[in-house]
């Protein structure tokens, strides 16, 4: 199961937090702050895997991260998920994004953070993994905007 | 043109979107607090809107700011609303912001569930598709239960895209609503079959999950698995297969035998599954031997293009080697090396799974050598909390399975002293609790262990000196101990008498004084037998004096314990210097004090203790006397001059026997010790001569003594040490094979057997005897101490082979089809009242005989709080109960404190009177009386105040004799909820079930109710107390009775006589009769002029007659009744009635 999913920049300013557990706000920074913590002070060439937040979970959670120019994808999975599995999927994530978004940046998160959520809710769904295949993702995330489009033509032209 | 008016009124209504609020706040980044509220004030008047548009913009916003830390459930409603808008775009939105917000306490799921139900049943995939991926991360178990049957037809549904979804969210609904889990196992089985490679690797994920924790209950699938695994493509689906392999194989040995060709040639395929599956699932050699020649790739060579991904490989090798290292540790061991080189690696997460692996390798042969290791490391490591990390794995390692790996203790010890040098260090209890362990399991050990605790004694300073090290100091509190206990070890025990009674201990912790200072005590016990030795008796005087110059500094202790053992130690050495001036020898009686031996006991060992055979915990040791006996039911009035029942005289009488025994037993023993002190005439002598200046010690510091300071690294000594002595012992070895002749080197233990060393052959240095830790006799082995109770997944250890029973449905709609018309608010209310029903009905005790079932009957119940006498409204009920409401309403208007009956207190509940428009109400409670221990009391709740008022909770302080009746598996003290919510102004009626074992006296339960008040922006939680009175009338019925019969029982002779008179009754004869029969549920059997007689009868079935007669303004009520305190009761209460009006 994947507990939480944090997308973060290298300040560690929130670009999107998915929790599939509950954590009220105010943990919810915490655990964001204790994640960056752990994750920035940790070199680019060292591997992708994190023991030890102990806000979130215990000994049986890992943290998998990957780190993408400014932004921090970090993934929070109990023992049952393959790390190089969830490795794996950030990557499909993120080639996801940048189809989606054709280039995907960091101001393409900070302003269409709904977007990120519609297709991250295509790729896991309550912490368990849905969709690997990226076409599948693509194609599903584009007919959902389409309707969102006809919908708001519908009603400007009413 | 139109378009244009409707795109301006948009463009004003969407005046600020989530673009414009991101724009907004990065333009503020001074004040972003400030901007923020500005925000959110907006967004208030936004939702307050009608329109659809304005409001899905304004939840949008929100769910942003709840990623930067705002808590928006204050709008859960308005997403609500959002969420049920028939507009895909829209409702996404809603749903996006509840599965970001919504979570089991939030109320207004219970809102969402039709609305749910009528998304997932929408033509159009997408709305279906978001309820359910919405769904999935706020799903509550009622949720579940009212949507799996809606969520199970979707597993067939036509669309792949919804199948997957609905597969997948599954999982969640068994994790709340365990019960679904075999009705919709089939279904789930048919997916893995699915043609449609999506859903089938949702099947397999959640049929992975569900069986990583109840393996199992799935061996049966291992068939179709496995033929999945050989044909399926998809790298999640096998890598989850595999993992699931990984669960099973544990329980069927032979499913390893078969895997092993399958595995081997997905190895050859993908070599980064393989490592990443870990060979749990490895039962044969073989594929531990496939692994590690993986393990070795990833290890050494890894893929020499990308540093990042060797070092994958490098954590991924050592994550599977841990794994193999439970069931196969040798072809681990040989890579000891390896692992040893990965402590020095950069990386952070593998140094740490190179520790782990570590405590498993360790042999008594390597662990000196890793041990070594890991203390350079120590010193060098940067960063406390991989230090610390080193600390807590060096110590389990050492510690583990019962130091079955260390063969020298002194070098644990020096090691334990080693560490105590680390700086910043939170371990310092951990250090401290070895250090004790040790020195008090290992008898051989003792001597080393107390030289060392003086040494870090006596250099305490340095342990202390900074205060950053104040964790640390946590190892003095075992060193005092340990040089207190064991002190017959100490060398000079004066030194460390007083090392430990330096001012300087007065800035330690106050635990750690508090040992000090009773070890100082014990210390002072062992010199004083020292010193008593000698001829020269100034030696022990002095130490004494020592000790009451230093104690008063203790003896001021802000902490309570110092202080406490302090002044007890220093009166008891004063005393001791009495007797020394008087050349009393006192040291052997001073060491009886702290005489005897600690044993260790196992932490388990009290819980092991076997129940013995025939003993029953539950069956009362005495009965319980048949009266009530709870204290606050003691009415005064009415007991006034009521004869207390109980046989007491015969208790004290054993008492005093009892006592008079104690007495001389403790007696005797006064006489028999030696510390009892007696009075004595010489004692005021005693003090007269008090101690002069001469007395004062003067301690010597012996500097020929060299300090020893323990941050000297001794431990490597000890490591030279022991190789030296294995070598010295192989060479013996071999001289005795060769030449057979009687060795003459002594000492040390060794074995005899003769052979290639094997682990086995090393001795340990000393003859080790651990003490194990204590167990009860015949202790019952359980294995089940580990396990958490409240894991979720328990619940989920269902049999899933049986055949279906009929019983097990899911709840399908059209059970509750009456209830749809109804609000979704009455709805979860209906639900709740219905299950909490049935429960009590089931939950029926019979103890005592049984006989008037199903009578209806009033129990009147008095509540008593502080009311505001002019919120107070009065709804007429019950026709019956004209004259006690009006009782009860002049009572009300006079404010509170009405105490009736027996004369109770109410109790005060000050805050519910001053702020509160006291939003709750109970005036009448209607008892309904089904057998005879129980009665149903009904309470009408009514909301007087402008509030909304909610979780209710219904709680009464049980006693004795009467009990609430809760639902099965809660506590005596857990309250009852009730099952509805008030809105302003509206009552509603709760009904309780109490068990009543003796009926005979009156009684008064206590109880609070407490609730939640929810005004428009805040909500208080609140209480309020009353007082349930249990009267005896309540528990007569009334019985109508023949004039023959009643005869009858008069003249059986088996009742009891008593009376009553009542003076200045002014009402006509039938009123009286009325009221008594009203009030107190007799009837009347015949009736002659002035004179009456009545019947009535207990739920118990005890008779209750009345003779009433009349003259003038005096009644006399002559009553027979086979239970006199029950008939004494109720013409007390009969009094009352009329001494009322």
């Amino acid at each position: 199961m994947i507990k939480a999913i944090l997308i973060f920049n290298n300040h560690g300013k929130p670009r999107l937090i998915r929790f599939y557990q509950y954590f009220a706000e105010d943990m919810q920074q915490q655990i964001i702050r204790e994640t960056f913590h752990l994750v920035s002070k940790r070199d680019d060439n060292v591997c992708n895997f994190l023991e030890g937040g102990s806000l979130i979970g215990g000994s049986d959670y890992k943290l998998i991260y990957r780190h993408y120019a400014t932004l921090y994808f970090v993934f929070c999975v109990d023992s049952s998920e393959s790390e190089l599995g969830i490795l794996d999927l950030i990557q499909v994530f993120v080639e996801t994004l940048d189809k989606c978004f054709e280039n995907v940046c960091e101001l393409d998160l900070i302003f269409h953070m709904d977007k990120v959520h519609y297709i991250l809710q295509e790729v896991v769904m309550g912490g368990m993994v849905l969709e690997t295949n990226m076409n599948e993702i693509v194609a599903q995330v584009e007919v959902q905007n389409r309707m969102e489009k006809s919908e708001v033509s519908l009603f400007l032209d009413r | 043109m139109a378009l244009k008016i409707v795109k301006g009124s948009i463009d004003r209504m969407f005046d600020k979107n989530l673009q414009d609020l991101v724009r907004g706040i990065r333009n503020h980044k001074e004040d972003e607090a400030k901007y923020i509220s500005t925000c959110i004030d907006e967004i208030k008047q936004e939702l307050k809107q009608d329109n659809i548009a304005v409001k899905a913009n304004a939840v949008c916003k929100l769910t942003y700011l709840q990623m930067l830390g705002y808590d928006v459930s204050w709008a859960a409603f308005n997403i609500v609303e959002v969420m049920s808008s028939s507009k895909f775009t829209y409702k996404r939105i809603g749903y996006l912001a509840a599965s970001q917000c919504f979570h089991e306490s939030t109320d207004v799921i219970m809102l969402t569930t039709n609305q749910i139900r009528k998304d997932l049943s929408s033509p159009n995939q997408y709305d279906t598709g978001v309820a359910l991926t919405g769904l999935s991360c706020f799903v509550t178990p009622d949720l579940a239960r009212d949507l799996a049957n809606d969520i199970m037809t979707l597993m067939s549904h036509t669309k792949p895209y919804i199948r997957k979804k609905a597969v997948l969210i599954m999982y969640k609904v068994f994790l709340k609503y365990p019960e679904s889990l075999r009705p919709a196992f089939p279904r789930l089985k048919e997916k893995l079959e699915d043609p449609d490679p999506g859903v089938q690797s949702a099947a397999v994920n959640v049929i992975c999950e569900l069986a990583r924790r109840n393996p199992k209950n799935y061996l049966s699938l291992a068939p179709l698995f496995f033929k999945l695994m050989t044909s399926s493509t998809n790298n999640w689906v096998l890598i989850k297969i595999i993992k699931l392999f990984g669960a099973l194989t544990p329980l069927e040995p032979r499913l390893g035998k078969k895997l092993i060709e399958p595995l081997t040639n997905l190895i050859h395929r993908k070599i980064h599954i393989f490592s990443s599956h870990k060979m749990l699932c490895s039962q044969s050699h073989l594929i531990v031997s496939l692994s590690r020649i993986a393990v070795l790739i990833s290890l050494s060579s890894g893929m020499p293009n990308h540093s990042a991904s060797i070092q994958v490989m490098k954590y991924l090798g050592l994550l599977a080697m841990s794994k193999i290292l439970k069931t196969h540790p040798k072809s681990v061991q040989s890579h000891k090396d390896l692992i040893l080189q990965c402590l020095d690696d950069k990386d952070e997460s593998i140094r740490l799974r190179a520790l782990d692996l570590l405590y498993g390798m360790v042999s008594k042969k390597n662990l000196m050598e890793i041990v070594k290791k890991l203390m350079l490391h120590v010193d060098k490591a940067e960063g406390t909390t991989y230090r610390d990390e080193l600390l807590t794995k060096i110590i389990d390692i050492c510690s583990q399975s019962n130091y079955q790996y260390i063969t020298n203790f002194e070098w644990y010890i020096s090691i334990l002293v080693e560490l105590t040098r680390l700086e910043g260090t939170r371990h310092g209890h951990l250090i401290a609790s070895q250090m004790l362990d040790v020195a008090i399991r290992v008898r051989a050990i003792r001597v080393f262990a107390v030289a060392q605790m003086a040494t870090l004694l006596d250099n305490a300073h340095l342990l202390t000196g900074n205060m950053q090290r104040m964790g640390i100091c946590e190892v003095l509190y075992a060193a005092a101990w340990i040089c207190g206990e064991f002190s017959e070890h100490l060398e000079n025990p004066m030194q460390t008498l007083e090392a430990m009674l330096r001012p300087k201990v007065a800035t330690l912790p106050g635990h750690i004084q508090a040992v000090y200072v009773q070890n100082a005590a014990k210390l002072f016990a062992t010199v004083l037998k020292n010193q008593e030795g000698n001829t020269d008796s100034t030696a022990a005087q002095e130490t004494s004096q020592l000790m009451i110059d230093r104690l008063p500094l203790f003896v001021q202790s802000a902490n309570l314990e110092v202080q406490e053992r302090a002044s007890c130690i220093l009166q008891l050495v004063k005393y001791i210097q009495k007797l020394q001036q008087k050349d009393v020898e006192v040291a052997e009686e001073v060491c009886a004090l702290f005489a005897g031996e600690l044993n260790p006991v196992a932490p388990k060992a009290q819980k092991k203790v076997p129940v013995p055979e025939g003993l029953d915990l539950d069956a009362w040791i005495n009965e319980p006397p048949s009266e009530s006996e709870s204290e606050d039911e003691q009415p005064k009035a009415i007991f006034a001059k009521e004869e207390p029942k109980h046989s007491r005289p015969r208790h004290t009488e054993v008492d005093e026997k009892e006592l008079a025994r104690r007495r001389e037993a403790r007696k005797q023993e006064q006489a028999n010790n030696p510390f009892y002190i007696k009075a004595s005439p010489s004692s005021q002598k005693a003090y007269q001569e008090a101690p002069g200046v001469e007395h004062i010690p003067v301690v010597q510091i012996d500097l020929s003594v060299p300090l020893k300071v323990p941050g000297l690294p001794m431990s490597d000594q000890y490591v030279k040490l022991e190789e030296e002595r294995r070598q010295k012992e192989r060479a013996d070895k071999k001289k005795k094979e060769k030449k057979k002749r009687k060795e003459k080197r002594s000492g040390r233990g060794r074995k005899h057997d003769s052979g290639p060393e094997s682990e086995e052959d090393i001795t340990p240095a000393h003859m080790v005897d651990i003490v194990t830790e204590e167990m009860p006799e015949n202790a019952l082995p359980s294995d089940d101490d580990d396990k958490d109770p409240n894991d979720p997944h328990k619940a989920l250890d269902i049999d899933l082979d049986k055949p279906l029973a009929d019983s097990e449905k899911l709840p399908v709609r059209a059970h509750r089809a009456a209830e749809a018309p109804k609000s979704p608010a009455e709805d979860g209310e209906a639900e709740n009242a219905a299950s909490q029903e049935p429960k009590k009905k089931s939950s029926k005790e019979k103890r005592e005989k049984k006989k008037d079932k199903d009578r209806d009957r009033k129990v009147r119940i008095k509540w008593q709080k502080d009311y505001k006498s002019s919120k107070h409204k009065k709804k007429k009920q019950k026709k019956e109960k004209e004259e006690k409401e009006k009782k009860k309403k002049k009572k009300h208007h006079h404010h509170h404190h009405h105490s009736d009956g027996g004369g109770e207190e109410s109790v005060q509940n000050g805050t519910v009177e001053e702020e509160e428009p006291l939003p709750v109400s109970v005036y009448d409670i209607q008892g309904n009386l089904q057998d005879g221990s129980q009665v149903v009391v009904s309470v009408i709740f009514e909301n007087k105040c402008d509030s909304f008022l909610k979780s209710m909770e219904f709680n009464v302080l049980d006693s004795l004799n009467s009990k609430l009746q809760r639902p099965e598996g809660s506590g005596p003290h857990d309250g009852l909820t009730v099952p509805f919510q008030l809105p302003p102004g509206v009552s509603n009626e709760a009904r309780f079930v109490f068990t009543v074992q003796s009926i005979v006296m009156p009684q008064k339960l206590k109880g609070t109710l407490t609730f939640i008040v929810k005004n428009e922006d805040s909500s208080t939680h609140e209480k309020l107390d009353f007082k349930l009175h249990f009267t005896c009338t309540s528990y007569l019925i009334t019985t109508p009775c023949y004039s023959d019969a009643f005869a009858k029982l008069l003249e059986s002779g088996d009742l009891k006589c008593s009376s009553v008179r009542l003076e200045g009754v002014i009402m006509p004869f039938h009123h009286l009769l009325a009221r008594i029969c009203f009030h107190h549920h007799f009837s009347v059997v015949e009736r002659i002029d002035s004179c009456a007689s009545m019947y009535s009868r207990s739920i118990q079935g005890h008779h209750v007659c009345l003779l009433v007669k009349t003259s003038g303004q005096t009644v006399s009520i002559d009553a027979k009744c086979d239970e006199p305190t029950l008939l004494g009761n109720v013409l007390d209460e009969i009094k009352q009635t009329f001494s009322q009006c």
